[in-house]
């Protein structure tokens, strides 16, 4: 298969997995628990990635810009970074890695199992079964982990500060809130909701097209997250440029 | 009734269906034997419109499978149940949830009506007090049987029975047999057992076909036209 015809085809499952009748009286449930799934399951190893996102940023921060700048730019550029750019691209990062594979392998087991012609027998639509509720479960879970994981990121960042760097709490604060604006804020949510299509996406596409067996279906999963990895960067760079630009 | 019209498949250069034709007609079970490999599932698939077709046509009732438009499809579908050689059932529902599922896709009963529907099917599979159990704590031949009760679940008008008895153990092999039998004497259920078992064949079969090399014909005497054939 080429590139353009991988990107046709990967179109046109995710239009046809989205605009499709929803039934929400048999979808909503199956939606709830891949938020339950793809959110609660996700928010441990966000919450140490967060944290140790904003140690990392505040640390090199301090060490790049301490002695000519003031310090509460330490909490501007913190602050920014982290809603901007590494609270979103991380969080979806590390999303893809989680969630996508494990879509991508249960999906491609079910294909080599024929539980997903088990289901076009049962005139139960594959795309609205499986891959409506994963895209609309990603869809809704991952803005909310990345503002969880902000949050931590800049707690922590604030705390390091405060008590490794020399700069108290209320430095730190007011260079964060007095520069913040809601677009970078808003920005970075913006992000996020196209990242969760693509992770989402990739991670049923890889598994849909499963043929053959287990190898296949490792194979799927390792598609999955390459390929979400990669658009979440190409994302990034096109979202930047349309709302930072 | 099903009628099947001069279906042709092939993949690349293997023939696998060529002009096969036959009917299938109430309350008859419609057997086709051939060796592993001879296209036989891919004939139930075809049947189905789940494989397409290079040249031919299914008619369920009159409508044709390969012109007709999804919706159209899917309700031919509700009308058909379709047990799988390797059972096919989800792995992450529990046996009630695998039977339940057509039924709350396409119905809209109470869940107390869904329950006692999953009973009354666990009851005629003899299945009863298995709900709560997942398929991967079940022997493969219960699981061939609660195979049959989700392909039961919306009480539809045919079967399709793709190896029903392969890799089975007499007595559960016997017990699958039995239910066939018991389905299509009792409940009128129409339909197709593919097999390469010679025992069920002679069984169940109203009709016994024999699939070979693509080509179809229809068997009298089976044993003695597998062995020569």
């Amino acid at each position: 298969m080429n590139l353009f015809s991988l990107i046709g085809d990967f179109s046109s499952f995710f239009f046809r997995s989205l605009f499709i009748p929803w039934k929400i009286r048999t979808t909503r449930g199956r939606i709830l628990e891949q938020v339950f799934n793809i959110g609660i399951g996700s928010l441990p190893i966000i919450m140490i990635i967060a944290a140790f996102t904003g140690l990392v940023s505040t640390v090199q921060t301090t060490y790049q810009l301490i002695g000519t700048v003031p310090r509460y730019i330490v909490g501007t550029t913190v602050g920014r970074m982290v809603l901007i750019e590494l609270g979103p691209i991380l969080t979806a990062l590390m999303i893809s890695g989680r969630c996508a594979s494990s879509m991508a392998a249960e999906i491609g087991s079910m294909r080599v199992t024929e539980q997903i012609d088990a289901l076009e027998i049962m005139a139960i639509d594959p795309y609205r079964f499986l891959n409506l509720p994963r895209i609309v479960g990603t869809f809704i879970a991952l803005p909310v982990l990345t503002v969880i994981s902000e949050f931590i990121a800049l707690g922590c960042g604030a705390l390091y500060a405060n008590y490794f760097l020399n700069i108290p709490f209320s430095v730190f604060n007011y260079g964060m809130i007095h520069f913040f604006s809601m677009r970078d804020f808003l920005g970075g949510l913006v992000k996020s909701l196209f990242f969760s299509l693509v992770i989402g996406a990739s991670g049923c596409y890889f598994g849909f097209i499963v043929k053959g067996g287990a190898k296949e279906v490792g194979r799927a999963a390792t598609y999955a997250v390459v390929t979400a990895s990669i658009l979440i960067l190409i994302l990034d760079f096109l979202v930047a440029l349309v709302i930072f630009g | 009734m099903i009628e099947v019209k001069k279906l042709s498949k092939r993949f690349d250069d293997l023939i696998v269906l060529d002009d096969v034709s036959f009917t299938v007609g109430e309350a008859q079970l419609v057997v086709i034997l051939g060796p592993s490999g001879t296209g036989k599932t891919v004939l139930l698939k075809a049947i189905l419109g789940i494989v397409p077709v290079d040249s031919g046509e299914v008619l369920f009732d009159n409508t044709v499978v390969q012109s007709a438009k999804e919706n159209e499809i899917y309700n031919i579908r509700k009308r058909i149940g379709f047990v799988f050689q390797g059972t096919a059932l989800f792995d992450s529902m529990n046996v009630c949830d695998n039977i339940a599922l057509p039924i709350k896709e396409h119905t809209r009963l109470s869940n107390k009506q869904i329950r006692d529907k999953v009973e009354e099917i666990l009851k005629i599979i003899g299945m009863t007090g298995k709900e709560r159990l997942y398929p991967g704590s079940l022997s493969g031949g219960m699981k061939r049987l609660i195979a049959v009760g989700r392909a039961l679940a919306l009480d539809p008008q045919y079967l399709f029975y793709d190896e029903p008895t392969t890799g089975l153990d007499p007595i559960m092999r016997d017990r699958v047999i039995e239910l066939i039998i018991d389905l299509k004497k009792n409940y009128r259920k129409s339909g197709i057992v593919v097999t390469h078992d010679l025992d069920i064949a002679e069984k169940v079969g109203d009709d016994i076909y024999l699939l070979k090399k693509g080509k179809i014909s229809k068997l009298k005497k089976i044993r003695k036209e597998m062995y020569n054939g």
